[in-house]
């Protein structure tokens, strides 16, 4: 799609939502580099959102939208829970379907697409809770990283099921008492960074949504692999301050909590061989494309 | 209507002209071919211009999935690939149609009821895709025999259900589903059955159309829904999602959905009787009594009118042929003369005998039966044995049945 598709005829330009009216005056849509900056300068593509106040899951949405390398080619794929009481208000196709099911659901489209626009970028990325990616549905994540499917996985983990009120989920703490885990939860963690590694993804990031800047970044990277190399998987931090009896404005440090270098959001990376050298090409693109435009800047 | 027109006359990559699909289907040559069910499927899907199917093992389809892999590396389909089970499948298809392609799959038996939750969320998507049943068995002890009790589980998902009673239907009608389906006003998924074995496992003479001729390809922005590739404006659905809330708004929005659905199924029908020929055929329905079948048993049936005619029995038959859209007008219309009406079925809770009741005035007239199950063959004679003993005529024993 081009920014040209969006544009509003004049005659019932006045008609139009102003959200939509925004959206084509001010939407990032085709603008190279965009990223988290852009917020607070152009329109984001989420609109208003029903999460609770200070839910971290709101800022992971908006860092994760804005970073998007390409969302005027991108379509998206949810699951059910609190992510799709937001997937309406996003401006990017999306698709909900059924629970658990959104890395077969992303297999089928990132083919669809393939087989019709074999010349264009369509980018495909999911985004679904922990219970959808690695409790109900998790046959289907590791399935589609066996087949190598070209797109990104995105887990907002907050290490319950929020959206029914706080129950045991696979990525919960070991010993955390729970709804459906009256004497706490009984075994460890699930380790589905260290699975996706071993089931074939490409690029593999576990951590929150502190620092818009290293979202920026890791979503960039991941769609980008994706696209050309193959599967990736980003897994972040993204507590329920509700059932962890946080308040509103605690959302932030509980992040910050949970990264330091012995917790179990600690910022950890794994890179593929040709996902490395995918990314240090494009690094060498990129100075070379600064290093121009300062030459021209100069010369101007 | 425009996007297709354009693309008639011209050629796919392996050299198939897109064919007007009305003269494809009625006026283009027919070759006869000696196939089995499973190599028909195959046929037909080399001229449906399918852009992906996705396939998983299951015995009786795994021979039909099998085959158009083949057609897949031999290039007359965009992508193929085995997926990880048929709710996963049924998934796969779901995004693929999302994504603005003509998807096709085939399961039976148990993988109908693993990927149950997909189809009424394909209806209410209103995704074309089209699925062949090829029914088997799906109780416990297993069982991989014919058995078509899967397909009243369909019934209520808001699929069009078709069942097809023979191998020449199987072509046609894969072929007309997607034309079915595929109308804007229509844009459900269809499930063809047909009765596992005796269809994909036995060998007919099957008029096929000119290889050389194909549908026209899918129009995706033909769709009621917007398609989700980020080609038309990715417009907020709502403000306040109103999903998961209890409201009245709420109600109002999912209960027109679903009206909206079974309106589509509705709408469906006067195209699904132009295109297979109306929803029932019927032959000497002036008759007192009538069999009324769907799948193989209007074989059986056909056969056991025969034998009831050497013994001065006249018999009417009626070939049910789509389940959704459902043809009460035409069976109420067909049964009228009808003083006994028999619905032989090869399930053991009578789904089609219960359908008929619900439709017709004096329903006492059905007799629901013979039924078999779990496998077992519908000889004609127990059809003409359950007949004869209705009507009170001395029937001859049959071999371990006793009398």
């Amino acid at each position: 799609m081009s920014k040209e598709r969006i544009k509003i005829s004049p005659d019932l330009y006045d008609i139009m939502p102003s959200d939509y009216q925004d959206l084509v005056q001010s939407a990032t849509y085709g603008k190279e580099d965009r990223g988290w900056k852009d917020i607070g300068t152009s329109k984001e593509l989420i609109e208003q959102h029903s999460l609770c106040a200070g839910c971290p899951e709101s800022m992971a949405f908006r860092y994760i939208l804005a970073s998007l390398p390409n969302p005027e080619d991108t379509v998206m794929v949810g699951s059910t829970g609190c992510t799709s009481l937001v997937f309406p208000m996003v401006a990017v196709h999306n698709i909900h379907s059924l629970f658990g099911n959104q890395n077969a659901i992303a297999s089928g489209l990132k083919r669809a697409l393939s087989v019709r626009f074999p010349d264009r970028v369509k980018d495909v990325v999911v985004l679904a809770g922990d219970g959808a990616t690695v409790d109900i549905g998790l046959d289907m994540t590791l399935q589609a990283w066996f087949r190598q499917e070209k797109f990104t996985t995105i887990c907002f983990d907050n290490e319950l099921y929020a959206n029914t009120g706080g129950q045991e989920s696979g990525l919960m703490q070991k010993g955390f008492v729970a709804k459906m885990a009256p004497v706490g939860k009984l075994f460890d963690k699930v380790r589905l960074p260290e699975i996706a590694r071993e089931s074939g993804c490409h690029y593999v990031v576990n951590c929150t949504v502190s620092k818009p800047s290293l979202v920026e970044k890791v979503i960039r990277n991941s769609v980008l692999i994706a696209r050309e190399i193959g599967p990736t998987y980003i897994q972040l931090y993204t507590p329920c301050i509700l059932e962890i009896g946080k308040n509103s404005m605690e959302g932030l440090q509980e992040m910050r909590d949970s990264e330091k270098p012995t917790e179990r959001f600690a910022y950890k990376e794994f890179v593929s061989e040709p996902a490395k050298q995918f990314l240090a090409e494009l690094a060498a693109k990129d100075k070379e494309r600064k290093a121009a435009a300062k030459q021209l800047a100069g010369k101007a | 209507m425009a996007e297709i027109k354009s693309h008639i006359g011209t050629q796919n990559k392996k050299g198939q002209t897109y064919t007007d699909p009305w003269k494809m289907m009625h006026e283009a040559p027919r070759n006869p071919s000696f196939y089995t069910g499973s190599e028909v499927i195959k046929e037909a899907l080399r001229r449906a211009s399918c852009d992906v199917m996705i396939a998983y093992p299951i015995t009786p389809q795994s021979e039909a999935a099998a085959l158009i892999g083949e057609l897949f590396a031999e290039g007359y389909i965009g992508d193929y690939f085995r997926g990880e089970s048929e709710f996963a499948v049924m998934s796969q298809c779901a995004g693929a149609a999302f994504g603005g392609a003509r998807v096709f799959t085939t399961t039976a038996g148990p993988g109908t009821m693993r990927a149950m939750e997909n189809f009424p969320m394909w209806a209410g998507a209103r995704l074309p895709i089209q699925m062949i049943v090829t029914c088997r068995g799906i109780n416990s002890p297993l069982s991989i025999q014919p058995d078509t009790i899967e397909i009243s589980y369909l019934l209520n998902t808001g699929m069009l259900v078709w069942h097809a009673e023979t191998a020449q239907d199987f072509f046609d009608w894969i072929l007309k589903g997607f034309m079915v389906s595929e109308e804007p006003e229509v844009h459900l998924p269809l499930a063809l059955c047909c009765d596992g074995f005796f269809v994909t496992h036995t060998k007919d003479v099957v008029n096929l159309t000119p290889t050389d001729m194909c549908l026209p390809p899918y129009d995706p922005y033909r769709s009621p829904v917007p398609c989700m590739d980020m080609e038309c404006p990715p417009v907020r659905m709502m403000r306040d999602p109103f999903i998961m809330k209890s409201n009245y708004i709420s109600y109002a929005t999912h209960a027109s959905w679903q009206q909206e659905i079974w309106a589509a199924v509705e709408r469906s029908r006067k195209h699904t009787i132009k295109w297979i020929n109306g929803l029932i055929d019927t032959e000497n329905t002036d008759a007192e009594v009538v069999i009324v079948a769907s799948g193989t048993a209007v074989s059986q049936g056909r056969e056991a009118i025969r034998l009831l005619e050497d013994e001065g029995v006249r018999c009417g038959l009626i070939k049910v042929k789509s389940l959704r859209p459902w043809p009460g007008e035409e069976i109420r219309e067909a049964t009228k003369n009808a003083k006994h009406i028999f619905v032989p079925e090869f399930n053991v809770t009578g789904w089609l005998a219960k359908e008929i009741k619900a439709t017709i005035p004096n329903s006492e007239r059905v007799h629901a039966g013979p039924h078999v199950c779990g496998g077992m063959t519908m000889p004609p004679e127990i059809i003409v044995s359950e007949i004869k003993t209705a009507l009170g005529l001395r029937s001859e024993s049959l071999a371990g049945r006793g009398s």
